[in-house]
């Protein structure tokens, strides 16, 4: 006989295996998801969810596909939180922080209360990286933030209003297009396929015979 | 942390770790991969295929679980709907909100089209957002597109269509290129130069990442580019049917609100199908590494509307998926493990192959050593072998997990496993769908005009086997050239009067054919309530 614990999916009571995590805990007690399930592997953010253990203060955010269900736990999904996300040109943004004054704002009301840091699901340090983007260090904050999902657990927990992970998906773009230094090689290599460096190597391999090309792959050297 | 019972077994992997690290095992030659594959590999059981009996395909063999999709009821017959008052009208369509459906997306609005995007989730719950470990290109001067071709059409055992393969590796490098202009962020040098490591079959380091969220980073991007652009994203709304026009082009889909069960009618010029792959089938009871909608969704739409598929039969089972512990049992270990320095290593603590053969190889190899020659360690919950993480930081310094791997030692982290001192559980997980939809190298289907077809709901790009990184590469090289060639195809196109006739039509031929069952399809989502799960 397995093991079972007693979880409370939005306050009503199932008896599942302790083995589970609350996502497939869920679908034990018979729910079908459609929303609050996306990537069911840490990647997506779509299942974003909130829960208390009975007789403990703290309120605590997780994935739900990534987290073991535990002895009166107290779950309520968020499958949908309204995050801002300010519209604008790649092409056009400025790269200071000027850029953040002009589409969110709201990041110098924030006041370090670190809930967000607190509720973070990918326990990033979430108010550091809005301090970098206060700065217009964006470098920093692209790096802080980099492994954000996006589920927006953060943002539901901040007294400002701030939309932390569409900040930190501004400061990457600009980071990423803009900052991080540029690759020569890559343009090299593009400029050269324009002018058709390949096209005679390639139009060889489109016709060549199967056991040639056999012969070429078997032999081919492989880089150390 | 592990318990007792691995416990004998993790000894003799740490006792042999120096060994091991030190250790070039010999790469197999073709006869020995050959002769593998046919004995282990899960797309030579023959009793796991069926032939299909109806369609375009009739008479060939493919998976049982594709099969009874594929020759199933649609969910809806024309009286349901009125086509006469669609409820959108656009000039491409784009179903599918993965990289393919977005990058589409962006070139048909940059093409000036008027372009709309549904999906049956969330813009980027896809495959895409969980490729972990990179996309290739041949930008480095010891490489060129020439040397890739030859990697991706011997991995793919020479069954590639040459025209697709040759379009994927010369637009590679611009593809990357586009990318990096969106503001991807890739993992570089201080000098720019990009940080490339191998991948299981490729013969020059051409593998490009931004640490272990590759996919979720070029994701997350092209969505906030679709969004920016003002593309309008229907989400939690499934194409359930194709609707053709008169002449038997695409001309529209009918789209289903998942939440409500509402039934709309979308009018279009073009359509571009970007359903992504089908691990959510579980073909031969096989966990699998994809996302939750993975249901080859596209793949029923374009056979019941006459369109070929070329290679269904064949599917990638990555060989490291999670096997222990159960909470994440089928999850994706990249590749890129392996390409940082991790061997694979068996229950007695021995090196069994060259850790970066192809994914086919690979899983073949695991699976005979946890099957036939009984070396491997017992989860619990099946058999497994190890992937010996510690010897990653061993040669390339304390710290190179943290900074390359991040979302692998988190993944682990949860359930108390340090995968920079303990070595971790695999076994093959079911990961891509190599075949789809046939198309021509403008990326329209081979059978149904103004039908196009981008991504993993492709057949023949990649032939019967894929290399690492190469999925993310064909989202980004064949999604901008359907969304081009959509929108241009689309100044050009007449719609003609909207019909369902071929729905109808396959519904005769299932009866004619004999065929007794009650499934219905697209299947759109897995069920896993009340224990029913993987």
């Amino acid at each position: 006989m397995e093991n079972t614990v007693n979880i409370f999916l939005f306050g009503k009571k199932y008896q599942v295996p302790d083995h589970l995590t609350i996502m497939t805990a869920m679908e034990y007690a018979g729910y079908q998801l459609v929303r609050g399930c996306g990537c069911r592997n840490g990647f997506c953010g779509a299942c974003a969810t909130i829960y208390r253990i009975k007789g403990q203060q703290e309120l605590k955010a997780c994935l739900a596909c990534q987290t073991k269900v535990e002895d009166n736990m107290y779950i309520a999904t968020l499958p949908f939180f309204p995050l801002v996300k300010q519209v604008y040109d790649i092409e056009k943004v400025s790269t200071t922080e000027a850029v953040m004054m002009q589409l969110y704002p709201e990041i110098y009301s924030c006041i370090g209360c670190n809930a967000c840091t607190k509720a973070c699901t990918q326990k990033l340090n979430v108010m550091q990286y809005i301090a970098y983007a206060q700065r217009g260090d964006f470098e920093k904050c692209a790096e802080e933030s980099f492994d954000c999902v996006m589920c927006g657990v953060c943002s539901s927990r901040c007294p400002a209003g701030i939309s932390h992970p569409q900040v930190a998906m501004l400061a990457r773009r600009i980071n990423g297009k803009y900052l991080a230094p540029k690759s020569a090689h890559l343009e090299n290599r593009v400029q050269e396929i324009k002018d058709g460096t390949f096209n005679e190597l390639i139009e060889a391999l489109m016709n060549k015979p199967i056991d040639e090309m056999k012969e070429l792959y078997n032999t081919r050297e492989i880089e150390k | 942390m592990y318990s007792q019972e691995f416990q004998n077994s993790l000894k003799l992997v740490e006792q042999a770790r120096a060994k091991n690290i030190a250790l070039e095992p010999e790469r197999m030659t073709a006869s020995q991969k050959e002769e593998l594959l046919a004995q282990y590999h899960p797309d030579y059981r023959k009793d796991q295929f069926a032939e299909l009996k109806i369609g375009p395909n009739k008479g060939e063999m493919v998976p049982i679980e594709l099969a009874e999709i594929l020759q199933a009821h649609s969910r809806i017959t024309a009286e349901d709907v009125n086509l006469d008052a669609p409820d959108y009208e656009t000039d491409v369509l784009v179903i599918g909100g993965g990289g393919a459906g977005a990058s589409a997306a962006i070139e048909a609005n940059e093409a000036g089209a008027e372009v709309m995007v549904v999906t049956k989730l969330r813009m980027g719950d896809a495959n895409t957002m969980m490729a972990e470990g990179g996309i290739q290109a041949a930008d480095k001067p010891n490489d060129s597109p020439a040397i890739h071709f030859v990697d991706a059409f011997g991995g793919g055992h020479f069954a590639a269509k040459r025209e697709l393969l040759s379009k994927l590796v010369c637009d590679a490098p611009e593809a990357i290129k586009w990318l990096n202009e969106l503001g991807v962020e890739f993992d570089k040098d201080e000098n720019g130069t990009m940080i490339t490591t191998h991948g299981g079959g490729t013969s020059r380091k051409r593998m490009h990442a931004a640490k272990d969220y590759s996919g979720a980073e070029i994701m997350r991007t092209l969505r906030d580019e679709v969004l920016n652009r003002g593309i309008p994203v229907i989400d939690f709304t499934a194409a359930i049917e194709l609707i053709l026009d008169d002449n038997g082009n695409a001309a529209g889909a009918v789209l289903m609100n998942m939440e409500t069960g509402d039934l709309m009618v979308a009018k279009a010029k073009t359509v571009i199908i970007a359903t992504g792959g089908a691990g959510r089938m579980h073909y031969q009871g096989f966990p699998t590494s994809n996302h939750y909608g993975a249901t080859a969704d596209g793949l029923v739409l374009g056979y019941r509307a006459g369109a070929k598929l070329l290679y269904a039969e064949t599917l990638q089972y990555h060989p490291t998926g999670t096997a222990y512990p159960v909470q994440i049992f089928g999850a994706l270990v990249t590749e890129k493990v392996r390409s940082l320095g991790a061997k694979l290593v068996n229950v007695n603590g021995e090196v069994f192959m060259h850790p970066l053969e192809t994914r086919d190889v690979t899983a073949a190899s695991i699976i005979r050593e946890c099957s036939t020659r009984e070396n491997g360690v017992n989860t619990g919950n099946g058999t497994a072998v190890w992937l010996d993480t510690p010897m990653i930081e061993a040669i390339g310094g304390e710290g190179t997990i943290e900074a390359r791997i991040p979302a692998m030692m988190r993944m682990f982290g949860q359930y108390g496993i340090d995968i920079r001192k303990e070595p971790i559980l695999v076994y093959p997980t079911l990961h891509y769908q190599n075949g789809g939809l046939d198309i021509s190298d403008n990326c329209m289907s081979t059978c149904v005009k103004n039908l196009f077809v981008a991504g993993e709901a492709v057949g023949g790009i990649h032939g019967k086997n894929r290399l690492m990184g190469n999925s993310l590469l064909d989202i980004i090289v064949f999604g901008r050239s359907a969304g081009k060639n959509a929108a241009a195809t689309a100044k050009n196109t007449q719609v003609g009067k909207l019909t369902l006739d071929h729905v109808a039509k396959f519904e005769s031929e299932i009866e004619g054919a004999g065929i007794d069952t009650d499934v219905v399809s697209p299947k759109l989502l897995p069920n896993y309530t009340n224990q029913k799960s993987i």
